[in-house]
C-alpha cells in the first residue's frame, strides 16, 4: 500500500511517501512494523496523541482495519483556515 | 456551491461579487477572510502551507456540502491556497448566501470551525530565526464541539 507523511512528520521519516509491503491488519500494526525499521520512523511515531491518520483520504482512528485500503497517511492536527 | 484549492492569489473583490449578485432570493451574504499575519518579534518571511491533494479537495467539497444541508443555505464558496505566502496575503475565503442573516453567519462560523481543525493543511512559519510549525490550538478542537 502507499503510505503517505505530511508536515513534520514527513521531515522526520525524510520521504513524503512510500510504496510499504505490510501484513498489518490494523492502522496501529502498521505503526509497530514501521517504528521497528529505523530509528526516524520511531522517531516520528513516539507520541501517537500528536498524529492524525487518514485512510484511503478519510480521517480515521488507529484501531481502523486495512483490509482492503490502498493508501495510509499520517500527518499532525491540521491547521487551516 | 464551490471549492477551490490552489496556489494562485484570488480576487477578494471579485469573488464576493460574483457570489454576491449571482442569486435575487439571496438575503444575506456572509464573508470571512484569513490573511497571513506578520508575527510582530520575530518578522515573518514566509508562511508556506502544505495540503493533501485529493483529500483536501474532497474533506471542503464534504463540509461545504454539510454546511448547505444544515444551514439550508441557498450557495457557498471556500478558497484555500497552498504554498508560500506573504505577510498581507490572503490566505483563505468563505462566502455563505442564505435568505436570512443568522444562518448566513452560523454557516460561515461552522465552515471555519471545520476548516481549522479537519481540513488537512498545515502551515508552517519561516523568519530568519528558522522554520517553525503551527501546532493546533486546543480551543479549535473545542471549537467543534458545539456543532455536534
Amino acid at each position: 500500500m502507499n503510505v503517505l507523511y505530511f508536515a513534520w512528520v514527513r521531515e522526520r521519516i525524510g520521504l513524503p511517501r512510500e510504496t510499504v509491503q505490510s501484513s498489518a491488519r490494523t492502522v496501529n500494526e502498521l505503526v509497530d512494523e514501521l517504528r521497528a525499521r529505523e530509528e526516524r520512523y520511531a522517531a516520528a511515531f513516539e507520541d501517537l496523541s500528536a498524529l492524525r491518520v487518514a485512510v484511503d483520504q478519510e480521517l480515521a482512528d488507529f484501531d481502523t482495519s486495512l483490509d482492503g485500503v490502498r493508501e495510509v497517511a499520517f500527518f499532525p492536527p491540521m491547521t487551516g483556515g | 456551491m464551490r471549492v477551490s484549492v490552489q496556489s494562485d492569489p484570488f480576487d477578494l473583490g471579485r469573488e464576493v461579487a460574483d457570489f454576491a449578485t449571482a442569486r435575487a432570493d439571496m438575503g444575506a451574504i456572509v464573508t470571512f477572510t484569513g490573511v497571513v499575519r506578520d508575527l510582530p518579534d520575530d518578522p515573518l518571511e514566509v508562511m508556506e502551507i502544505e495540503h493533501y491533494p485529493g483529500m483536501t479537495e474532497a474533506a471542503l467539497t464534504e463540509m461545504t456540502a454539510r454546511a448547505v444541508e444544515r444551514f439550508a443555505l441557498g450557495d457557498a464558496l471556500v478558497i484555500h491556497r497552498h504554498g508560500k505566502l506573504k505577510p498581507g496575503e490572503m490566505i483563505m475565503m468563505v462566502a455563505t448566501a442564505a435568505p436570512h442573516r443568522k444562518d448566513a453567519f452560523e454557516a460561515a462560523e461552522f465552515l471555519m470551525d471545520y476548516l481549522k481543525s479537519r481540513a488537512p493543511f498545515w502551515k508552517r512559519e519561516i523568519t530568519a530565526q528558522g522554520s517553525t510549525w503551527v501546532a493546533a490550538k486546543d480551543e479549535d478542537e473545542e471549537a467543534l464541539d458545539r456543532w455536534s
